[in-house]
């Protein structure tokens, strides 16, 4: 019979092995996409390797050349930002006030409309997609060059999710503090900016994070609601490279993926932890 | 408060005032409850009235009736469609919350490094969505990709995932498995909150690790599984940039879900009243599987306080 100790050091091994073996296996490919940026398209499917051997630039020379027309890699980037900047911003001022509302105050019909909010939730996004495109198309904002379909519903707390998010990290803020500052003369108003949004400002970061990933991310809204090439945000223009390239250009096709997504991966490795945390909290109290 | 203002409109407008003292919540919610009605319950409520017409973008409405309906569970591109969706859930998420429960668990024993592990998991999460992983997901499962580059080493000559009915839609499912990150950081701090006396009591009872992760870990963590499968199947429901990037939907339709109809019939084809009827086809799938997992969470989710939710 083995000691626990010896028993113990297997299981050690075996958890780090497990989360070794298991961890490359889902970066690899992140990997590989990298060093294929680097390698010639007669290398990139010759082997498996991370290492080019004949490193070349070529895929990224290439990526910066646009395909003729009015868009290019880097203005559908800029594309891509001016939108989601604006929805990033919208969503966190129209879910605090929201999630401020429910989480403050008692009214009529509360606990209802409460409920009618988390019940969007799970709403699927497909039922809506016919009127809607309809709706915004009578509000002359479908192909809007200030991508108004895309931004204005943001100034309505349409992602709920963002709500639910902060009312949950809300119910953590003790009451006495809303109270003291009413009796310091502050009104409703003055104390949601004074007092929550401060204590509030860990779960603000983590809802603006999450909504910079997701937009930057959205292909279906561009999709349907960017229909001028010179407005193409990025991955409309990521998929139509790859379909022009398709076969024959992989070093460029995926050089234009990689880039496409680097404003995204700065903010993942500098907010990691806000991340992780935002989830968490959205959940586990709930 | 004008001056000159009448009796009455003064009275009015503190009654008002009032109102609003005592529902300030109201006001503060106004913004949501715009959009709401606006943005959401209105389309909810016309895609449905929508779905029993033959309304064209075009040609506008012509006739009423449950045509659509008919069509959609008579035509065989449908009903594979439906099937091919509900396969796609079926298989995806369950796997994905054994894939992010299992590496949760190992993490949260005292791992050094458990940092860097978790970033590494959670990263595909992140990016996972992008038409960029798409575009690397096509790559890799070219017949001389990636991944046949590996088999290959092993002297196993790879199939044409992509060109395959049999594997195409199961490439669209590992994309989605691959991201298993978010639910793993979920399970990760619900494992977290499991308290540690439990366990100290069961190994003193001489329960082993098996025993103890079915008897106290997973009942504890049962709400967050809960959650978990809710939301991942809500989602899994509404899968389209894979299909739609990788595949377009083939070889021969196998990887056609229902979210690629909706879009082919509502904004290709502009037929608007299929495109609904079909989209409230699957709100009512999803509907379905949602209320058999709250009606079925009495039996296996365990809420530590008594009244249950």
């Amino acid at each position: 019979m083995i000691g626990v100790k010896a028993r113990n050091r297997i299981s050690t091994f075996f958890k780090y092995f497990v989360l070794i073996v298991v961890g490359f296996i889902m970066v690899y490919p992140l990997l590989w996409m990298v060093s294929a940026t680097f390698k010639s398209n007669n290398e990139i499917f010759s082997g498996i390797g991370l290492i080019p051997q004949n490193p070349t630039l070529d895929g990224y020379r290439n990526a910066m050349n646009d395909y003729g027309g009015d868009i290019n890699l880097l203005r559908s980037m800029l594309n891509t930002y001016s939108y989601v900047i604006p929805k990033v911003i919208f969503t966190i001022l129209s879910s605090a006030i929201t999630a401020y509302g429910f989480g403050r105050f008692d009214f009529k019909g509360k606990r209802i409309l409460f409920a009618v909010m988390l019940s969007t939730l799970f709403l699927p996004q497909v039922v809506l997609n016919v009127p809607q495109y309809l709706l915004y198309n009578t509000f002359g904002w479908v192909d809007s060059p200030w991508y108004l379909a895309l931004i204005i519903p943001t100034l309505f707390a349409v992602d709920t999710y963002f709500v639910f998010m902060l009312v949950q990290f809300m119910r953590g803020i003790p009451k006495e503090l809303d109270e003291a500052a009413q009796i310091d003369g502050c009104n409703t108003f003055q104390t949601l900016v004074k007092v929550i949004a401060p204590m509030l400002k860990p779960a603000l970061v983590s809802c603006a994070l999450f909504q910079f990933m997701w937009s930057s991310n959205d292909f279906m809204g561009p999709l349907l609601y960017v229909n001028t090439p010179a407005k193409y945000p990025a991955a409309i223009f990521v998929k139509l490279s790859m379909d022009a390239d398709n076969g024959f250009a992989w070093n460029r096709v995926l050089a234009i993926s990689l880039i496409s997504i680097i404003p995204s991966l700065i903010v993942f490795f500098a907010a990691q932890n806000q991340f992780i945390e935002g989830i968490s909290a959205g959940s586990v109290k709930g | 408060m004008t001056p000159s203002a009448p009796k009455g409109a003064l009275k009015k407008r503190s009654g008002l005032s009032r109102f609003f003292r005592n529902n300030m919540g109201l006001v503060y919610i106004l913004p949501w409850l715009i959009g709401f009605l606006i943005f959401k319950l209105y389309p909810f409520a016309s895609s449905l009235v929508y779905s029993f017409s033959n309304f064209h973008l075009f040609k506008g409405i012509t006739e009423w009736g449950v045509m659509n309906y008919v069509e959609a569970f008579t035509s065989k591109k449908i009903t594979t469609a439906l099937l091919t969706t509900i396969k796609y859930s079926i298989f995806t998420v369950p796997l994905k919350l054994v894939a992010a429960l299992f590496i949760a668990y190992i993490l949260n024993f005292k791992i050094k490094g458990v940092n860097f592990f978790r970033t590494a998991y959670y990263i595909p999460s992140i990016l996972g969505g992008s038409v960029a992983i798409a575009v690397l997901w096509k790559a890799l499962f070219r017949d001389e990709g990636l991944i046949n580059g590996l088999l290959a080493m092993f002297g196993v000559q790879g199939p044409s995932w992509l060109s395959n009915p049999d594997y195409a839609l199961f490439i669209i499912c590992i994309l989605r498995i691959w991201q298993f990150g978010s639910a793993m950081v979920i399970f990760l701090a619900a494992l977290k909150g499991v308290p540690t006396e439990l366990y100290e009591a069961a190994t003193i009872d001489g329960a082993g690790k098996w025993r103890q992760f079915r008897s106290i870990t997973l009942p504890m963590i049962t709400p967050v599984v809960f959650y978990n499968l809710i939301t991942q199947l809500v989602q899994a429901f509404q899968e389209f940039n894979g299909p739609y990037i990788i595949t377009q939907g083939g070889p021969r339709n196998s990887t056609t879900l229902i979210s690629l109809l909706v879009y082919n019939f509502g904004f290709k084809q502009n037929e608007f009243g299929m495109a609904s009827a079909l989209s409230w086809i699957m709100f009512i799938i999803v509907m379905v599987f949602t209320i058999l997992a709250f009606v079925s969470q009495k039996y296996w989710v365990y809420y530590g306080d008594e009244e249950g939710k």
